[in-house]
């Protein structure tokens, strides 16, 4: 005991950690490998993913272009690292939102029976439309930018994280310990920090992982209606979206940008199996 | 139970009311309105005011969708600023592929999903557990199109042995019908049966480990009997209301893969209008949906108690 | 075993039957099925300008005159026609065996109407109700048209060939107030179109009308006799070209109007289909500047855009192929009557140090230019993003805006600055046959009465009008060749080359007449 180092310690604990969630860790490494090729895209290849080339159009893979150009001769590889870029940034950024508004709201409904009544109500609306209806419907009609898109599937989304908080308090309001704290007077601020918020924590950081993967398929679904991020910044959705019509003629235009958004989603939905796992047991299984 | 039907019935009133606001006020106060695309490729600012001023746009919005609302409650969607016609007429149309779409979709998702699930949760840990799982984990992970194009690559046109698109009606016959549905099916309910392959094993894994099935099994029941009539019984309730989720799902897969397979369904309708701002198309067919989905709902909810006698309203 | 045999036979009879039963169906009828330009949104041709519409709208109506393969005006529903001696009064008599779909006679009374309507939404209509002092019928099959001055351009007016067409409606139609939409579609063109079985955003549905009187002239791009060959066409669209054609190549497809240029070496290489070029004047790409907004308010920094633009990287990114478009100095299109080079040095020329020189002297002063990106459009969306490049190279900020078509149309119309919804520059294109000329060009017009980007140059309007109303081709001529030159030293707006889209179809099919929109007379289906 004696002899190990801190260094150790953490080593040990590390590889524990490693051995008792394999799921998590596999998903969290590719994220994170995801995540360093977008973020030093112009450092891995020197290539500026607007630039356009008519003379170099749709190239097959080379060992200039690694993974061939589009139809203006750009090159597709910078493209999909600097692609990723918004596609992670809407994944993560929509999870954010849509989990702190939810989180807000369903706290809201949970606790008070006028809000919860207004809420659910306008929940249940949301969630009767189709996501994709409402999502083109929100981004169509406004001028198209990366803002709007994770507005458009922050609303969506919103809905079921409360429900799911909601629930949660709902659950633990019954609790005795919370009763009688009520009865005891405590103030509902303190009760809902002090015990409701905590029992949040675990199924809402779930949700965010599914959420953010779902944002990230949902931006792609997007830009192939026509309503997503403006092209102008390439996104995984809209370097597909772009290039679908030529799918006989060039398909690696489609695929390489697919492979790389179905490698992210699984990747943080396996981040969220693992979490799931490791923070609610009885949820094991199912979603 | 009657009465609770009515319930809820009278509950989706407040609902579509919500949808009717969001929708209309998405589409009133945002900037962009028909009246420009109307004018065409060489309209000019005076044409495009006096369609405007036509069309009734310039009014006061309060006014709009008092107007609007007035005619809905009324059975009355509207009629489509640009073709002229009832939206009611445009849906009727539409219906029909997009019916079929959902239906057969939904069949090939339960057939697949079912044994699937099942299968891996009787060798779970196996390696055929894995692999249904990873096909699980995967049929999430691509887009719609992306694994509808793979399809038309590989079967319609390498293979040549489904057609690439289009519908054709069921009234000119059942073999083309289906024919046309095959692809798009697959493609659509990928995700879909990644989902419900993935309860399916967790919920039966549930019944499995249950004291009457282990007694079950003790007395020698045969594994077939006991997991078809035992395990999957027990285990319908999720495996229904994740059934009842998906085709929430499936509504809005439906409007992709109908832009890939070029099928005339109401999900290409509602993504032209919202493209053209065809305010009467896309209120209609959002209000129309929502109720569609209130009510798959409401039988979902109606069904467990057939499913598990335990549940009782 | 045996009877298991016998009913694989009896069944493979009955499929046998049912498959012969449906060769003679089709024997019976020719059907084409084609891929459109476009989503058929709206039916009126005269509501609205969409290229889409015009191109139903020649199946369902008749024109009056209509344009030969060589450019000249040559008549269609009308037999006769006369002028009189001061060249003010038109008489025109309507030819024999003319029918409405309802079957009802086609009378001077319905052409009338028809005039009147077209003439308060088209251009060049409302140039001739200008001049026009009266219109009125003579009898059922003569009407008279009476001019306050004499013209050249009444034929040019009734046989245009692009958006607004002055197609002919029966009275009940075209009394509809031009701003609304008509309410039904009843023509007396070759074709019918199916009401019933129109599914709008997915096909329409044409049937060939028995009664309709073809000319006895071969046809010839809108003129000559419109002979049907075919029972029926059905127009289907399909969002997704990618799609349509692997339809095309598995035969589930006759016809493609408009494929991707990208992928037409795919359709070359299949041997059971054919490419053409369709239109053999085909597109003007063009560059919109705002002319009231700062900096291009100052006509050094627009001749910097036309030093700093080349035409070849606009073509070869858009459309590729080079056998499909080529560099064009003419603001009225190359192959047109009015084609000239005069003045356009600055535009043919490419020098980037000089745009920066000239930008120099306009002070700009490094404030970013708004450009507009419609990005729902597959030829307009590259064409901005080869124009960001392109001014970016010549040391402009620029900021891209991309937005739907539509929200460009209604952007485009803000006078306001850019800082307050207004803009700077943007890309589109036209038919060339639909600014062939000084009178019908987009820019004829000036100021405030100009089209989007609102150029300032009086003359140019003055020498439109004289330009109308000159007789002698060869002071038209140099004419044309000032008004050029005037849009250049004013920089109006920048041609960036023209292009010639081709249309795809399977072997089966003959008889494509060349022309900006297809024409299904004349069209052949063998089995």
């Amino acid at each position: 005991m004696s002899s190990a180092t801190y260094r150790d310690i953490v080593a040990g604990n590390a590889g524990y950690f490693v051995r008792s969630n394999p799921t998590l860790c596999f998903g969290g490494v590719i994220l994170l490998l995801v995540i360093a090729s977008a973020v030093f895209a112009e450092a891995l290849v020197g290539v500026d993913p607007l630039e356009i080339n008519p003379l170099n159009r749709m190239k097959p893979p080379s060992a200039e272009h690694w993974f061939g150009t589009d139809m203006f001769g750009r090159d597709i590889l910078s493209r999909t690292l600097h692609g990723g870029r918004i596609s992670l940034l809407v994944g993560l950024v929509v999870s954010a939102c849509a989990t702190a508004s939810g989180l807000t709201l369903g706290l809201l409904a949970g606790y008070n029976r006028i809000a919860d009544a207004l809420v659910m109500r306008v929940m249940d609306g949301l969630m009767s439309i189709p996501a994709i209806l409402l999502a083109i419907a929100l981004t169509a009609v406004t001028n198209a930018s990366t803002g709007t898109v994770i507005f458009a599937i922050t609303v969506v989304e919103l809905p079921r994280v409360v429900r799911l908080v909601r629930s949660v308090v709902l659950s633990v309001r019954e609790q005795a310990y919370v009763e009688a704290a009520v009865i005891a007077g405590t103030r509902p601020l303190k009760i809902v920090v002090k015990h409701i918020l905590p029992n949040t924590i675990a199924p809402l950081t779930v949700q965010a992982t599914y959420i953010c993967a779902a944002a990230i398929l949902i931006e792609s679904l997007l830009s192939f209606l026509g309503a997503g991020t403006p092209p102008e910044i390439p996104s995984w959705g809209n370097i597909m979206a772009e290039s679908r019509i030529y799918f006989q003629l060039a398909p690696w235009m489609i695929l390489i940008p697919g492979v790389f958004l179905a490698v992210t989603v699984l990747a943080v939905n396996l981040m969220g199996d693992g979490l799931r796992d490791l923070l609610d047991p009885r949820l094991s299984g199912t979603r | 139970m009657v009465e609770y039907i009515l319930r809820r019935l009278l509950a989706t009133i407040p609902v579509l009311a919500v949808v009717a606001i969001v929708v209309f006020s998405i589409l009133h106060l945002t900037p962009g309105d028909p009246a420009a695309m109307i004018a065409g490729d060489q309209g000019t600012e005076e044409q495009i005011q006096q369609i405007r001023q036509k069309l009734g746009f310039d009014r006061p919005i309060h006014e709009q969708f008092y107007v609007w609302l007035v005619n809905v409650s009324q059975g009355n969607l509207g009629v489509s600023i640009f073709s002229n016609k009832p939206v009611t007429e445009l849906l009727a149309q539409r219906i029909e592929p997009t019916i079929a779409l959902t239906v057969t979709t939904t069949i090939v998702t339960v057939f697949l999903a079912l044994p699937l699930g099942v299968l891996a949760a009787w060798h779970a840990g196996s390696l055929i557990d894995r692999s249904v799982m990873s096909f699980a984990v995967l049929g999430f992970a691509f887009p719609v199109f992306v694994i509808g194009y793979i399809l038309i690559y590989v079967f319609a046109l390498k293979l040549s042995i489904l057609p690439v698109q289009g519908y054709v009606s069921i009234s000119e016959g059942f073999w083309p019908f289906l024919q046309h549905l095959i692809l798009p099916s697959f493609a659509l309910g990928m995700s879909f049966t990644a989902l419900i392959a993935r309860i399916t094993r967790a919920s039966v894994l549930e019944v499995l480990s249950q004291d009457h099935i282990r007694t079950a099994k003790a007395k020698g029941v045969p594994t077939a009997p006991l997991l078809c009539s035992h395990a999957l019984k027990n285990a319908a309730v999720p495996i229904v209301t994740i059934i009842g989720v998906g085709i929430a799902l499936l509504l809005s897969g439906v409007v992709v893969t109908e832009s890939v397979f070029a099928i005339p369904g109401v999900g290409r309708l509602v993504v032209d209008a919202i493209l053209s701002r065809d305010y009467p198309v896309i209120q209609g067919v959002l209000i129309v949906f929502a109720l569609v989905y209130v009510l798959i709902n409401l039988v979902i909810d109606v069904s467990y108690v057939f499913l598990d006698p335990r549940i009782r309203y | 075993m045996k009877i298991k045999r016998t009913a694989i036979a009896a069944l493979l009879g009955i499929s046998g039957a049912l498959s012969g039963f449906q060769c003679l169906d089709a024997a019976a009828e020719t059907v084409i099925r084609s891929v459109p330009i476009g989503n058929l949104k709206v039916v009126d041709p005269i509501w609205t300008t969409a290229y889409i519409t015009r191109n139903h709208a020649y199946m369902v109506w008749d024109t009056l005159f209509a344009t030969d393969a060589n450019n000249t005006i040559q008549p269609q529903m009308v037999d006769t026609w006369s002028t009189s001696e001061d060249g003010l009064v038109w008489t025109f008599t309507l030819r024999d065996g003319l029918l409405w779909h309802d079957e009802t006679p086609v009378t001077a009374e319905d052409c009338v109407a028809s005039l009147k309507r077209w003439s308060k939404k088209d251009g060049m209509g409302r140039s001739l109700a200008g001049f026009t002092k009266d219109i009125e019928t003579v009898d059922g099959k003569t009407f008279k048209l009476t001019l306050t001055q004499p013209i050249g351009f009444v034929l040019d007016a009734l046989g245009k060939i692009d958006s607004n067409v002055p197609f002919m409606m029966p009275k009940r139609l075209a009394e509809t107030d031009p701003n609304e939409q008509i309410k039904e579609v009843i023509g007396s063109g070759p074709f019918r179109f199916v009401a019933e079985e129109w599914v709008p955003g997915s096909k329409v549905v044409y049937r060939k009308f028995e009664k309709y009187v073809p000319r006895s002239e071969p046809a010839s791009l809108a003129a000559g006799g419109k002979v049907v060959h075919v029972d029926e066409v059905q127009s289907i669209y399909m969002p997704d070209a990618g799609v349509a054609m692997a339809a095309m190549a598995s035969g589930q497809i006759d016809l493609m109007e408009s494929p991707p240029t990208d992928l037409l070496p795919l359709l070359e290489q299949n041997p059971d289909v054919t490419v053409a070029a369709n239109d053999p004047l085909g597109y003007q790409l063009f560059m919109v500047i705002n002319h009231q907004q700062p900096p291009f308010d100052n006509v050094n920094a627009r001749q910097a855009l036309l030093w700093g633009n080349k035409q070849s990287d606009y073509m070869a990114t858009i459309v590729g192929d080079p056998k499909r478009w080529n560099e064009c100095p003419a603001v009225y299109g190359c192959g047109t009557g009015s084609e000239s080079s005069a003045g356009s040095d600055a535009l043919m020329g490419f020098d980037t140090a000089k745009s920066k020189d000239l930008l120099k002297k306009a002070g700009y002063d490094g404030r970013p230019i708004t450009m507009l990106d419609p990005a729902d459009n597959s030829t307009l969306h590259p064409a901005a993003l080869v124009g960001a490049q392109s001014l970016r190279r010549m040391g402009l900020e620029v900021k891209v805006e991309a937005m739907d078509w539509s929200t460009l149309t209604q952007r485009r119309a803000s006078k306001e600055p850019v800082d307050k919804g207004g803009w700077n520059i943007f890309i589109t294109n036209a038919t060339v046959a639909g600014i062939a000329n000084p009178l019908i060009h987009t820019f004829s017009k000036n100021c405030d009465q100009a089209w989007y980007g609102w150029p300032c140059e009086p003359k140019i309007v003055e020498l439109s009008r004289e330009w109308a109303l000159e007789a002698d081709p060869k002071k038209a001529r140099a004419l044309v060749d000032q008004i050029q030159t005037l849009h250049m030293q004013n920089v109006t707006y920048i041609p960036l080359g023209q292009y010639r889209p081709a249309i795809a179809y399977r072997k089966e099919i003959s008889g494509v007449i060349q022309s900006p929109s297809l024409f299904y007379w004349n069209l052949k289906k063998s089995n």
